[in-house]
């Protein structure tokens, strides 16, 4: 019952990643790849119908984990207490950013809420991403279970380790160029113009960077986790998302070079969720690994009493099916494209 | 938290959910959800009031501003009613049921009397263990709790301490600036609904003024009645089950919090000044010509 849990947990996780992701990703390109006011408006529009539906999945995540794995929602939230508030206050000025930006005409309102749409969307992936990153390096769990972790020590991924270190702003970094290629592979995908052909460049130059920080992640996770290798001898079949990874971002490649954008966007979506997969499979059972070979806060220790398991499923269930349903209404209802000239009449 | 249900104790002292149509109908939710609802009608209503008053007094937009104004005058005065009854009644009795010490604490009902009053003004002396300056309606509060007006009140003395909401002074007046604010609304509305009947509000100018000035007072009354609800809860997180004291994070450092605490405050003083910023200039803008809203 647990371990379905923790599925349902990393699936949830992994779709707000996927969706967030790529709003995060336009964010950080609207600056460059969006040059007129008209054209700003018309990356906004391409975005607009979705974006806080897209972060409902995160607040979604966080009532499933008080649910399903209360300890750890207790243990990670005060561990993680400062990079939560930073991410909290990270998301109102996004939030802020685009809401208030049509308020006013004026040029220097304009700018001053695009620069704060695009830089809260990047630091967001950044944090996003070094978060996942320390969830996957394992925190140093004290003896009764807990731990506060500092924004940052000395940044080696040893010892008093803090939020930040090489590992996980590499992380960080790699998640947030992945994002800016999710992003404008979303573009690619539904607008046209000369943001069209902006996106397109964008998607054509991250995606090498894509690669290449997507191998350093795994190749350094092997290093740092130390119950990466042990998950991989127990459970082999886990390397098969690696493969699946690799063969979704090459098929994202492929599909942008035949101009079928829809469906490059929607290879990016399967890499995201096959990574997230990847790591989710090596930590378990573990669901807040320890430094230490074997050391951690596991699933069963950290879910409800079984009875609340089996109750909480049959409300979980038709709830998600809601969700599910009106984010495919929404995302049917939006225009295929949007134009600049559409963007124009507003 | 405030009035668990649908749940068992496990083995190893865990709380196991154990029903999920109890916990769904939970009486203490669905009042709550109703007075909570009800607060946020009337924060409507008077929103719209105010505005409408405002373009009145100034005579411009009349035609909109009328309709604004009879519309947030009848939905506000039917919702200010429901407030305190029955969503407000019915909450109160739940909370003299379930957490009498709260219920007490909340009127400023120190010692334990038959023919209890309610008191309308007063100022908690904790040293002394009574209410100064009161003044207070005869009899209601019995009243009100069992229907008759010589019924048994027992008062917060007879309570243990330790039972004790923390704050008694900051939960007396919450409650009391919540209930009060919530009886000034529904005269306020009465009277404004009827000259709004007889025909006469546009030419009162005095209670448009009124109905201008109201504007911040919901949002107060909705506050103050949060603040009643969760300083009652205390010293309880989890009511009767799981105290305040043992539920804190203890790796969290005080200076981890001063420095969110510092955050948010900023973060929301940013946010205020851009809210007030962006709401004048929509109000000053006027509402759009009839037909033409896109």
């Amino acid at each position: 019952m647990d371990t379905l849990w923790f599925c349902l947990l990393a699936l949830m996780l992994s779709t707000y990643v996927v969706l967030d992701g790529f709003d995060f990703g336009v964010g950080m390109l609207h600056l460059f790849v969006a040059r007129s006011r008209a054209e700003r408006r018309q990356v906004l529009r391409a975005v607009g119908p979705v974006w806080d539906g897209n972060e409902v999945w995160l607040i979604a995540l966080g009532g499933t984990m008080l649910l399903a794995f209360p300890k750890l929602l207790a243990t990670a939230f005060a561990g993680f207490y400062l990079p939560l508030m930073i991410m909290l206050w990270l998301l109102m000025f996004r939030a802020l950013g685009i809401e208030l930006r049509h308020q006013v005409e004026d040029r220097l309102w304009e700018q001053f809420w695009d620069v704060a749409f695009g830089l809260a969307s990047f630091l967001l992936a950044v944090v996003v991403g070094a978060a996942l990153g320390n969830v996957v390096r394992g925190v140093r769990l004290s003896e009764d279970g807990t731990f506060f972790a500092p924004l940052w020590t000395d940044f080696r991924a040893a010892g008093e380790i803090g939020i930040l270190d090489w590992y996980t702003i590499l992380f960080g970094e790699a998640t947030a160029i992945t994002l800016a290629h999710h992003g404008a592979l979303w573009l690619t995908s539904r607008t046209d113009g000369d943001v069209f052909s902006r996106s397109l460049r964008v998607a054509a130059s991250t995606w090498p960077l894509v690669v290449a920080l997507g191998v350093a992640v795994v190749a350094t996770t092997i290093v740092v986790q130390p119950n990466m290798r042990a998950s991989l001898q127990a459970r082999p079949w886990t390397a098969g998302f690696v493969f699946l990874a690799a063969g979704s971002i090459i098929a994202a490649r492929k599909y942008r070079l035949r101009r079928s954008h829809g469906k490059a966007f929607l290879a990016s979506c399967v890499y995201l969720y096959a990574m997230m997969a990847g790591g989710a499979s090596w930590i378990f059972p573990f669901v807040l690994p320890g430094r230490e070979s074997g050391a951690g806060l596991t699933a069963s220790a950290a879910a409800s009493p079984a009875p609340t398991l089996v109750v909480t499923l049959y409300w979980w269930v038709p709830g998600m099916l809601i969700a599910l349903g009106y984010t495919a209404i929404v995302y049917r209802a939006m225009p295929a494209k949007f134009s600049i000239d559409d963007a124009a009449q507003h | 938290m405030q009035h668990p249900v649908g749940y068992v104790v496990g083995d190893d002292g865990n709380f196991e959910l154990e029903s999920l149509s109890a916990l769904l109908t939970n009486p203490w939710a669905l009042a709550e959800y109703a007075h909570t609802m009800v607060g946020a009608t009337i924060t409507g209503s008077l929103v719209m009031a105010s505005i409408g008053a405002f373009y009145l007094l100034r005579d411009s937009s009349v035609a909109v501003a009328r309709r604004f104004v009879s519309l947030a005058v009848v939905v506000g005065l039917v919702a200010s009613i429901a407030a305190a009854m029955p969503t407000g009644d019915i909450q109160a009795k739940l909370v003299y049921l379930h957490q009498p010490v709260t219920f007490v604490a909340m009127e400023g009902h120190f010692h334990t009397t038959d023919r209890a009053g309610l008191v309308i003004l007063g100022q908690p002396d904790m040293q002394a263990q009574r209410l100064d300056n009161p003044i207070e309606l005869p009899g209601m509060l019995s009243f009100m709790t069992h229907g008759r007006w010589a019924g048994e009140v027992k008062g917060l003395s007879d309570f243990p301490t330790d039972e004790w909401p923390d704050n008694v002074p900051l939960l007396y007046y919450s409650y009391h600036i919540m209930a009060g604010l919530g009886t000034l609304f529904i005269l306020v509305l009465a009277i404004s609904a009827l000259q709004l009947v007889r025909g006469k509000l546009w030419q009162s100018r005095g209670i448009l003024w009124v109905l201008l000035l109201s504007l911040p007072f919901p949002f107060i009354a909705n506050t103050a009645g949060w603040l009643t609800t969760e300083l009652g809860r205390q010293p309880w997180l989890i009511y009767g089950l799981f105290r305040t004291a043992d539920g804190y994070s203890e790796q969290v450092t005080p200076g981890s919090v001063w420095f969110t605490l510092l955050g948010f405050m900023g973060m929301y003083a940013l946010l205020s000044v851009l809210y007030f910023f962006v709401t004048t200039r929509i109000i000053a803008a006027g509402p759009e010509p009839v037909g033409n809203a896109d």
